[in-house]
This record gives C-alpha cells, structure tokens and sequence, in this order.
C-alpha cells in the first residue's frame, strides 16, 4: 500500500448480488474497508450486481485507467496479500485476471438484457442513466402505444420465460381489449431449478426492469402493474421495493411518467413457496389472494387476466428486454439469432459445471459450446454424462445430442425444450432413474391438484418408477409409464402435468440402463429404497 | 418477534394487519406474510378472523393458508436452514446433505426438540452455479459441504461476520 491519503479514493468494485455474497463478498469487503480503515486510506466501494462469472466470485474489480482489473475469487484472506501487491493499483497477483470486460469468457458474449448487470451500482439512479437508462422509454413514450407494440412485435422478442409466445401479439391482444382498467404483471416466480437470470436481473438492474413494465404500461393502456416475486428470493424483493421507491421519487413511476400524461404505478409482491405460481394463471390467483390454482385457457390472460382484467403477463427477462429493443430499434435485435427464435437468450450454467453463470449470446448456439466451451465441463472433473435443459420439466440430453443448436424450434423437434435457458450439468455419478422418479415426485409435490393427470399421474408415476426399477413386471410397468406419461401430456391443465413427462421419458430414452437394477441414492450409493423421504408438511392432499 | 402474555391477542394482530393492507387489491397473501412476519406463523385462530376482515369463508382462508409451503401452523425454532434439493444443487451433492441432516438426529421439516433450529427442504434458491445451496434465515450460502453444513444447523458458524448463526433480531430468545 503505497497510496498517500490525500489521493482520490481509489474506485472498488465487489458484487452484492445474493450468489456472490453466498460465497462471501460481504466479508471480503468488511475485510477490504478494514484494511484500508487500519492504513487511514478511503476507498470508494460500490456495490454492483454479479457480471455473471459465478466460478470467479467473490469477484472484486478495481477501477485504473485502463479499465476495470478483476481479481477472483477472493477470500477475506486474501485481502492483506492483495493490497500489499498493490491491488489499488491493478499490481500483479496469482488472482488477477484482467481487465474484466476483455476476458474472453465475457467478452465472446452478447449481452443485451444483461448489459449493466455487474456493471453499474443497480440503486444509483444516475449510475442508471449514465449507461443510457430510459432512452428505451423515453423512445416509446413519443410513439404511439400502437407504434410501439408494432415494434415489440417486428423485433421477435419471444417471452423468455418459457413458452416462447411473441412478446408484440400478447400485448396487441390487451392493446385492443376495451376497458379502463387493464394490467402488467412481470412473472418473476422463476422457480425452475437451473434458472437464475431473473433473479441476478433484478438485483442487478432493477430500473431496467420498472423500463421494461412502463413501456409495457404505454403500450397497451395499463395504469397499473404488479411484480410478482418468489418468496425465495428476498434479495431481490429488497431491492425491486428500494428501487421502485426511488423511480417514484424521480418521476419514473406515479401520476405523470417523465412529465408525460403516462400514468403508471408497481407493485411488488411475494409469492409463498408454490414452484406452480410461475404459471401464468396460478400466478395470477396467487395475485388475486387466493390458492395458485391453474386456470382453464381459454379465456387467455390476454383478456381475462388480474380480477378479469386484460392484463400482460410477461417474465422478467422478457420486459427487461423491451427497454433495449426500443433502444436500438426492432431491426437491430431482430438481426440476432437464428430461424424464429429472434435475438438473444440468457443462458445460465448450473449443477456440476466448472464455469457456471451467466452467458448471454445470440439463439443459435450449441448445448457443447455453452457446456464444454463456455462452462469447461464438469466441477468435479468427471465425464458429462448429461445435461437437463428447461428446467425440472425440461429433457435430460446425452452428450450424443449437445449439437443441437439452442433455438426453440429446434429443440422442440427433438423432444426437448430451450424454456428459461436453464442448463444443469449432471457428471457420470447421476442416476437416471433417479432423476426421472424425482421428476415426478416434484410434480406430485407441486401440482396444485386442479386437474387429474397431473394430481394422480405423477404419484403414481413415482409408484411405477420404482417397480421399473424393482424389476416388478418390468415390461408390463413399463408399457404403464409410458401410457401414463402419454395422458400427462396431453390431458393436462397446465406445463406442469404436460411436461413432466419429458425429463422422465428422456432418461427412459437415453439411459435406459439405468433403470435395470437397484436405483442409487442421489448422492450415489446403490440402494433400493431411494432416499427421497416424504416431507411433513408437502403438500399431499388429493395425491394418494 | 417474542410474543409475552402482555402481547396484544392473535386477533388484535390479525385486525391490524388486514387494516394496514385495506387498500391493496387481492390482499390476502400480504397480510398472511405481514401475521407470519409478527407471530412467526399463522395461527388457527387467524382463520376466522381473517375471513371476518375479508369477507371470505373460513374454508377460503384456510384453503389458501394450506396450499403454500411458506405458511407455517407452528413457530419454527430460532434458526431455520433450508436446504435446497433441486436438481442443479443434486448435481453437486445436495443427496449427502440430505442424508447428513438426518444422521443429526433431524428430519426436513421438523424443529429440533430444543427448539433451536427447524431444518426443510428448498427447490431452488436461484444459487444453482454455486450449488449446494443453504438458506439460513434468509441468507444465502453455496458451496455448501457438510462440515459447514453441521456448524449452519448448530449456529457455531464462523465464516460469517453479519451474524449468522444468532435469529433476525439477535436474540437467541424462542419466539413463542
């Protein structure tokens, strides 16, 4: 530490985003100010969300003048030996990485939704507005509402939050719904295992979000929007309340939007631990007060959506997206991607991955690129054995079939699904039967009962797993699954029941080997009773 | 939150919440949040006042008191650990974690007898890059191994310097 007390205080960057701090970023910046307190030196330290490299966190970036210099992950430890070779300086250490936006990890990526995630201090407004905040908003609000649905629609933003439904139809839909009182609701019960970029958006940059809902809001004549976030995340709610108060205070929210005659308000509210809520009309009962129950379509939410009202439903990365499209215009996201998968996807890498996080880049990529060359492959440096793409209800894939190009259709074509971009890497130590009998056992813990296939089906797909497993009447039980995931499909309600089948019939399909013989325990021991105890208090009624 | 005998009733807590959540539209799910936030759970006898306030059927309120796990009939212990068993933290060892709680002598979804600790099971905590992942108290950990595991459950974790480990409000007084 060479600096003299009356330089400026040197610029810090560390995370605050809730996957950093699990690993520690708030003890590395307790250690970080305590150091500098002893050496009667200031530093400037701003708290940023994640830029999505969550192998390198806690991730501390210093500001020089040759950009920003990451150095991660950094223990609390290591703080002493970082300023002593001159950290504030960018001096060389076995942590240093570079300049943090020429890694190539980051640099090889497209981001567009996820452009000052990481970046900017997501509670400074100015910060906001200083990388170019509102200039999505403020180009909609001198267009039509018409004109700007047209644009949302020639860009190709499809929703991210699964369905892939055209962003600019849902909202010409309400658009053209007669009626004073219609809504916005954002979707941000993302409860899918594996999918986290809503989450990292909303601590990360909140305001881009509240953009995105009051562009909605002008667009299709809405004066009121809720924002409906899973209880497990109590970061993110912090921070969405602490930031829609600040946009109201700024003029961003409330009577008249950016002096406008817009007016538009936001509300945040909890979801209470049901994975079934992120279902568009669950969520909406959840909203309306009552049990998440799965409504009938049609009517869609379209037109009868919040208390009856034509009301948006969109996910969070969908309306964090729209600020950007208005931005840049409709051609230039409607540039990226590939067939009619339109723009950018958020792509996240979880479970067993040496490089897990945030890949932000252009429909079109393969699973192999993100798997092997983006996330590195395993954690545990065992083979990949497989990867489950969408989520819980998403197909579990061989390494045989990770060239499929990540693009809806495509996907869809081999029985899988891209859904909320979620990647889970399993090593060889996974036990495909396992999963697939854990697929239904989540089902039956998380179905909200409404409709039978996806209410009974799944208990007694748990049942029939096992005596597949059990070698009871292998064949008969077999022929019993696989009935039973053809009526799930296509007699339930909702995704839910609909689409439990696929993770099951996937590992049928691709290790069927698993299923001969003893099952193995999640955590890899062979044994015949699977380990997977039920839970006083799951909720179970209706299921036996 | 520490309810004493000279605490005002369930009722009195129910009346005031629901007053406090008049205007909201669709109220009902905040103002289970906000009685749960100041009993530590959702009493029975919140049902009928709540139905009262609301204009709704005991049956409704309780219908929607049951269906979501966040709702508890009983106050947890002094520190509650959820343990996510998603598939991204299964990938990672989420099993042995599992199977480490019970061999503690606990059970997902049960207080320990002295009160010290309710332990349940999570599916997804948004950690899934950094998996196993443990919320205790509503703090976010990864990486989680058993050994920091076991001190989570016996609050003796040290790793930590905001106070994990001791309740919300730094008290190690039971809530009932």
């Amino acid at each position: 530490m060479t600096r003299h007390p009356a330089q400026p205080p040197v610029r810090i960057y560390v995370p605050r985003d809730s996957a950093a701090r699990s690993v520690g970023a708030d003890e590395v910046t307790a250690a970080l100010q305590q150091a500098v307190d002893g050496a009667d030196m200031a530093l400037d330290l701003v708290r940023t969300g994640s830029r999505g490299m969550l192998w390198l966190e806690p991730l501390v970036e210093v500001a020089t003048e040759h950009g920003r210099i990451g150095y991660g992950p950094v223990a609390p430890d290591d703080v002493p030996a970082l300023l002593a070779a001159g950290l504030l300086d960018g001096g060389e250490h076995p942590l240093r990485l570079g300049l943090v936006d020429e890694l190539p990890w980051l640099a090889r990526q497209n981001r567009v939704t996820f452009g000052r995630v990481g970046v900017i201090d997501p509670l400074d407004a100015d910060d906001y507005l200083r990388h170019g905040g509102l200039t999505g908003l403020r180009t909609a609000l001198k267009l039509t509402s018409a004109d700007v649905v047209a644009e949302v629609t020639d860009s190709g933003l499809r929703g991210r939050g699964g369905a892939g439904f055209p962003a600019g139809i849902k909202w010409k839909t309400v658009l053209d719904c007669p009626g004073e009182l219609k809504f916005i609701c954002c979707n941000a019960d993302e409860g899918d295992s594996g999918t986290f970029a809503d989450r990292m958006l909303m601590e990360g940059d909140p305001f881009l979000l509240i953009e995105g809902m009051t562009i909605a809001a002008h667009a299709v004549g809405a004066r009121e929007g809720y924002l409906y976030i899973r209880s497990e995340y109590p970061d993110a709610v912090v921070t969405m309340r602490a930031a829609i108060e600040i946009a109201r205070e700024r003029g961003w929210l409330g009577t008249s939007v950016l002096g406008t005659p817009l007016a538009f308000d936001l509300h945040v509210r909890v979801g209470a631990g049901a994975y079934i809520c992120g279902e568009e009309t669950s969520m909406l009962e959840s909203l309306e007060g009552k049990r998440g129950m799965v409504r009938a379509k049609p009517p869609i939410p379209a037109i009868e959506g919040l208390f009856g009202k034509p009301t948006v439903v969109n996910n969070v990365l969908t309306l964090a997206t729209v600020p950007v499209v208005l931005a840049q215009g409709a051609k230039a996201y409607q540039e990226l991607g590939v067939e009619r998968s339109r723009g950018t996807q958020v792509f996240q890498l979880g479970g067993n991955i040496a490089r897990g996080g945030i890949v932000e880049t252009a429909f079109g990529i393969t699973l192999r690129e993100l798997v092997e060359e983006y996330g590195g492959g395993t954690r545990s440096g065992r083979p990949v054995r497989t990867a489950q793409v969408g989520g819980p209800l998403g197909a579990y894939l061989p390494p045989s079939s990770f060239d499929l190009p990540m693009d809806y259709e495509a996907f869809a074509a081999a029985g899988a699904m891209v859904g909320h971009g979620g990647i889970v890497v399993f090593d060889d130590t996974v036990d495909m039967a396992a999963q697939a009998r854990f697929a239904m056992e989540f089902c039956a813990a998380e179905s909200c009962g409404k409709c039978t296939p996806c209410r009974i089906g799944s208990v007694r797909g748990v049942e029939t797993i096992d005596r597949i497993v059990a070698d009871e009447n292998r064949d008969e039980n077999l022929a019993v699954l696989d009935d039973l995931c053809e009526l799930m499909t296509d007699g339930s309600l909702c995704a839910m029941g609909g689409l439990t089948p696929l993770p099951v019939r996937s590992a049928l399909t691709h290790f069927p080997d698993d299923f001969t013989g003893p099952a193995r325990s999640l955590s890899g021991a062979r044994t015949v009773d699977i380990p997977i105890p039920r839970v006083p208090g799951a909720r179970t009624e209706g299921t036996a | 939150m520490k309810i004493r005998t000279s605490d005002p009733t369930v009722e009195q807590v129910v009346r005031t919440v629901a007053a406090a959540h008049r205007e909201q539209r669709g109220a009902l799910l905040p103002i289970l949040h906000a009685v749960q936030a100041e009993l530590g759970h959702v009493p029975k006898e919140a049902v009928p006042v709540l139905a009262d306030e609301l204009n709704l059927s005991r049956a409704d309120v309780h219908g929607v008191v049951s269906f979501y796990h966040d709702f508890r009939a009983e106050p947890a212990g002094r520190r509650t650990v959820r343990v996510c068993r998603a598939e991204a933290c299964q990938a990672q060892g989420a099993g042995r974690l599992v199977e480490y709680v019970e061999q503690s002598g606990l059970a997902l979804g049960q207080t320990a007898q002295d009160g010290s600790v309710t332990v349940e099971q999570v599916f997804c905590l948004g950690n899934c890059a950094l998996g196993p992942a443990v919320e205790v108290d509503g703090r976010l950990h990864g990486r989680v191994d058993t050994e920091r595991l076991g001190a989570l459950l016996h609050g003796t974790d040290r790793t930590r310097r905001d106070g994990v480990g001791a309740t919300h409000d730094g008290s190690e007084v039971p809530r009932s």
